[in-house]
């Protein structure tokens, strides 16, 4: 059983990041997957949580995630805030959309794994939401796929195609070049 | 063919393989999503039924008892405070044996407001006519539709279908969507016994005098209980054709359970995991589900317990100055035992029920603690 | 005493042979309305909040239909005119 939180804001597609990836297990056939909306009223803006529990087998446990394997940052903001950690089992997944250098970044959470994906910048690259509100859940979802193994290119493509609303194409180039980086990253390090 | 859906969405799915020919909705957080995918279906022309946005929920209701009285297959679905709104018509509808369905999003009633999921919206219709079943997955959810529909046209009864609000309706996960064709082989068209038709007028649900009154109602007890058989049916014929289905109670490693959670709705798929845990402890641990609260499955529920096994009832709901409305029903469908039945109180409001809670509220009933007529209020650690 | 066993022989429903336009409930009223054709304007008031839908508009003075008037005299203490008089039914 793998668990994944999502921080993020109203209006990101922070749900639709988790259900891109319980998709994208779906289709790879390496499980299931249950994707989580924190439950309550949606604001534009406002903080938002979602999860993603990921297992082989079936999946009875319907409660929320509350000590997670990895959280994701779609907002670097959020960075500054210790509920993102709350709960991350110790040898837990600290992944953030950022730039920032991998010091700066590992200085903010002594003693956590983290990794930046450049998530904002690949998102505007491909015309993904503006400078002040980029638009990064499938840019992340192609670096997690990547960096935890939880799908291959083939099921994560069908799983965008299905769950994003609009600008398939460029959400699937977002998709494939976060993907096809920390593929090659996970390559790396093996 | 498996797709990743929420709740809501497998709801109106259902809906729509059921060939419903009158949809009529108001919107309610957390049910909205079944009404959008429907009104989007119909949009599309997927849905081939007529969908009515009602301007209310005791107007959805309203329009469906017409409908169905004229001879269609009729859906809704609503939450918390519609079906409180709804409530009069829930009596109408049973009473003139008309057998809608209706997918019931679990929610606190206010006040104060609050938006999340507790079964006390639901159990309080308890008195109405209707069917209730509660369902434990979203797949369920999709297959329960389908056997609903199935068993109130035979019965000539309502049915209600619930799942939690949120943990359920906005969850999404795979659910095997069956082809319209095999939809169709499992439930046949609606066929209608006496309709409303201009061409061959006839009145129904006149003035009645308290005789005639007093063997409709004893009828429609007699058909409630005949449904029992006729879902526990539904279930065989649907496991047959399809590879899975559910009866009327499920139960889970209940044999030598020395004590045994008793839940409803999605908190039983949770039990599950927690009475494993409890196991690789060398504790025995069981759980059991009641999957169909009305018509009450007495048999089936003493069926599956061991004689002596203690019961921790787990209920997201109450009666004010009773206790959880499960709670009451099982030790009055037990009675006379000598079994402990234990009530707890919990997740009102939408609070998360864990295995952690789950372990917790075992093992004290295990030990006993529980007193018997005072259900324990009990909230998570955390 | 006795008891009602349950059975297929119950009942389901009561299913009327008759359209419910054959429930004349003018034979309730004890009193009836008469409306002052000669001071009546034509307003439709009446029809407007008759109960029983039984208020027809016509030319200019609305016509009851008696079959079913229940003699509620909702149109009496309407009527803007107080030209519609309830009479008792044995007077009529």
């Amino acid at each position: 059983m793998l668990e994944i939180r999502f921080h993020g804001r109203g209006g990101q597609g922070t749900v639709v990041a988790a259900k891109i990836i319980a998709e994208a297990v779906l289709n790879s056939g390496r499980g299931q997957c249950l994707a989580i909306p924190e439950f309550g009223v949606e604001r534009r803006g406002a903080p938002v949580l979602a999860y993603a529990r990921i297992s082989e087998k079936p999946i009875r446990v319907r409660s929320r995630i509350y000590e997670p394997d990895a959280v994701v940052l779609l907002d670097p903001a959020f960075a500054a805030s210790p509920a993102v950690t709350a709960g991350l089992k110790p040898d837990g997944l600290v992944i953030v959309n950022s730039e920032l250098p991998r010091e700066t970044l590992a200085a903010r959470w002594p003693g956590r794994r983290v990794i930046a994906v450049p998530a904002r910048r690949i998102a505007l690259t491909h015309g993904l939401g503006t400078p002040a509100s980029p638009l990064v859940n499938t840019a992340i979802c192609g670096a997690l796929c990547a960096i935890l193994s939880l799908a291959d290119w083939p099921a994560l493509e069908q799983a965008v195609r299905e769950a994003v609303p609009a600008a398939v194409e460029r959400n699937l180039a977002a998709t494939r070049e976060a993907f096809e980086v920390f593929r090659e990253a996970a390559r790396a390090a093996r | 063919m498996k797709k990743v859906l929420m709740g809501n969405h497998a709801a109106a799915l259902g809906a729509a393989l059921a060939r419903v020919d009158v949809a009529a909705a108001y919107p309610i957080t957390p049910q909205t999503q079944s009404v959008e995918l429907l009104a989007e279906l119909a949009a599309k022309g997927d849905f081939k039924g007529r969908f009515v946005l009602a301007d209310s929920e005791h107007s959805a209701m309203s329009i469906l008892l017409g409908a169905a009285s004229v001879g269609a297959r009729t859906f809704t679905s609503t939450s918390s405070h519609g079906l409180a709104y709804m409530h009069e018509l829930l009596h109408w509808v049973a009473g003139a044996r008309l057998p809608v369905v209706m997918v019931e999003v679990n929610r606190a009633l206010a006040a104060p407001w609050n938006l999340w999921t507790d079964q006390t919206d639901s159990l309080s219709q308890r008195d109405t006519g209707w069917m209730q079943f509660y369902c434990a997955t979203s797949q369920e959810v999709l297959d329960t539709v389908l056997q609903a529909y199935r068993v109130a046209e035979r019965v000539r009864l309502p049915a209600m279908v619930v799942l939690d609000g949120f943990t359920l309706s906005h969850t999404y996960e795979p659910v095997d969507v069956p082809s319209q064709a095999a939809a169709d082989a499992f439930l046949p068209p609606y066929q209608p016994p006496d309709i409303l038709d201009p061409a061959r007028p006839i009145s129904l649900g006149g003035l009645t005098m308290p005789k005639e009154y007093f063997r409709l109602r004893r009828r429609i007890d007699h058909d409630m209980r005949r449904a029992l058989g006729e879902i526990a049916a539904a279930g065989r014929d649907f496991q047959t054709q399809f590879g899975r289905g559910c009866g009327l109670v499920e139960d889970y490693r209940c044999e030598d359970a020395a004590t045994i959670l008793v839940t409803a709705g999605a908190v039983g798929s949770t039990a599950q995991e927690a009475v494993d845990s409890l196991r690789a402890e060398g504790l025995r641990a069981g759980c059991l589900r009641l999957r169909v609260f009305r018509p009450f499955p007495t048999q089936a529920l003493r069926a599956c317990l061991p004689p002596r096994a203690r019961l921790a009832v787990v209920d997201r709901s109450y009666s004010p100055g009773a206790s959880g409305i499960f709670f009451q029903e099982i030790k009055a469908a037990l009675y006379p035992s000598r079994r402990e039945i234990a009530g707890y109180v919990a997740g009102l409001g939408g609070g998360d029920i864990t295995v952690e809670f789950l372990r917790d509220i075992w093992r004290d009933a295990d030990a006993g603690r529980a007193v018997a007529d005072d259900p324990a209020w009990v909230e998570d650690a955390r | 005493m006795r008891r009602v066993e349950a059975t297929d022989a119950l009942p389901v429903q009561l299913v009327g042979d008759q359209p419910t336009s054959e429930n004349r409930t003018g034979d309730w009223r004890s009193q009836r309305p008469v409306i002052d054709a000669a001071r009546c304007t034509g307003c439709l008031i009446c029809w407007k909040y008759c109960p029983e839908a039984c208020v027809t508009r016509t030319d200019k003075v609305p016509v009851i239909l008696m079959d079913y008037c229940k003699g509620c005299a909702i149109c009496a203490a309407e009527c803007p005119r107080d030209c519609v008089a309830m009479q008792p039914e044995e007077a009529a």
